[in-house]
């Protein structure tokens, strides 16, 4: 990890493309950024011409020492930020943003441990931000992924897990709720520990664990991890809520 | 150096003054922890305060006969959300210093789990913080921090630390968990401490 002073900058949007649905991604030139680690977050703060401010943390999808910073939001319905950020927000546009944050729920290529992502619908964004880089760094360590989400539409950054799983860089399991793909393995439903179990590293592995999504899929997985097993202090949480 | 964002108007105008720079009011209660929430049983619940002096222990029953305040406040955390006027249930920091004799200014907070979190200790006396154990007329769930957490509702809530277990005095101000992890020393809403 690399120690990077949080500051604010200003962020001007190079491009906004459809993510899913409801989510939107969003990339910004930040050309002060001193980079972040993958995982971290940054606070997003909006002005409007009264100077009534609003301000949301938001994980970041990209790492490294790049001067690109990528969002990925997901519209949170009668929201103040998120529905901007997703419905108003165009290239050349600048907010504020104050960052780099968060040194705890990243990771870095270089330890030997396996790691385990365990993502519940946008909880995704800061572990595809990790199997990016740990591709991109061309990093040995053996990653895992286990997705639990709506339909596969609903899926952020799809066809980069995809290529990235191609590659052979990333083991990827789907869990789907609310419909599946034609010819799926099992009726859509949420993830059960039995299949918590199949799809992750054994406890004898020694993963390193993070898990980002909602609270309660967050509280369910995790009790469930920690039942199976595996030291409580290698599980790394972060849950979100509030838009 | 704010600018204005092109086309953001915002809504809430009408601004709650209790509400400190960059908060927004929320009417749920969100959840942050670092990692799996720990199941603890009240019956093997041990609240220890260990000064350069010696320890000083209370089981579940003997912190509750220290006195039970009803409280009334707002909390603020770090990740931008607000919750005003909640009621909880709690023993004052002042009665259990009652008998703690410390010449020592810091105090490290820890938890089940390994959490651990550093306020001055002149921040906890004086009402301004509580071993809490009730939130909105209901025991703490352990997901709130449940059975006990600390209670420090003028700092970030990050300072109130979940399933704590003890108070260890420091003669300097050594950096916590999150302190540690890029959140602020100190913690002050109304100074937007957030973050290193």
């Amino acid at each position: 990890m690399t120690h990077r002073p949080a500051a604010w900058h200003a962020a001007t949007v190079r491009s906004v493309s459809r993510e899913t649905a409801s989510a939107r991604r969003i990339e910004f030139e930040v050309p002060t950024w001193p980079g972040n680690d993958a995982g971290a977050h940054l606070d997003v703060r909006l002005t409007a011409p009264d100077g009534y401010q609003a301000s949301r943390s938001y994980s970041i999808a990209s790492s490294g020492d790049s001067r690109r910073v990528v969002l990925a939001v997901d519209e949170v319905p009668g929201g103040e930020v998120s529905p901007f950020l997703v419905h108003e927000l165009q290239p050349g546009d600048q907010v504020e943003i104050h960052g780099p944050l968060g040194a705890y729920f990243v990771w870095t290529p270089g330890d030997e441990r396996p790691v385990q992502l365990i993502a519940g619908g946008s909880g995704v964004v800061p572990l595809y931000a990790m199997a990016e880089l740990h591709d991109r760094e061309q990093d040995s360590t053996p990653f895992r992924l286990l997705y639990s989400v709506r339909t596969p539409d609903d899926r952020f950054f799809a066809s980069e897990l995809e290529q990235i799983a191609a590659r052979g860089r990333l083991e990827a399991s789907y869990v789907y709720t609310r419909a599946v793909p034609a010819g799926w393995h099992s009726a859509p439903g949420r993830v059960t520990r039995d299949a918590l179990a199949a799809a992750t590293w054994p406890v004898d592995r020694r993963p390193r664990i993070y898990v980002c999504g909602p609270t309660p899929f967050v509280e369910t997985v995790a009790d469930w991890l920690t039942e199976l097993g595996h030291e409580p202090r290698a599980i790394r949480t972060e849950r979100f809520g509030g838009g | 150096m704010s600018f204005i964002t092109r086309g953001f108007s915002g809504r809430g105008r009408d601004r709650d003054p209790r509400l400190p720079p960059g908060q927004t009011l929320v009417e749920d209660w969100p959840v942050l922890s670092a990692g799996p929430t720990p199941d603890i049983d009240p019956a093997d619940w041990e609240f220890v305060v260990a000064t350069e002096n010696g320890r000083h222990t209370w089981n579940w029953d003997e912190m509750h006969a220290l006195g039970v305040e009803d409280i009334t406040v707002d909390i603020h955390c770090v990740t931008h959300w607000s919750k005003l006027e909640m009621a909880w249930r709690g023993v004052p920091l002042d009665k259990i210093f009652e008998n703690v004799e410390t010449s020592y200014d810091y105090v490290m907070a820890h938890s089940y789990g390994g959490y651990t979190t550093n306020v001055p200790l002149d921040e906890l006396l004086d009402g301004q913080a509580w071993i809490a154990f009730e939130a909105d007329g209901e025991p703490l769930t352990p997901e709130h921090g449940g059975p006990a957490r600390l209670l420090v509702p003028h700092l970030y809530f990050w300072k109130s630390a979940k399933w704590v277990r003890g108070l260890v005095m420091m003669p300097s101000d050594d950096p916590g968990f999150w302190e540690q992890n890029g959140y602020n020393l100190h913690g002050d809403p109304w100074a937007e401490e957030r973050y290193w």
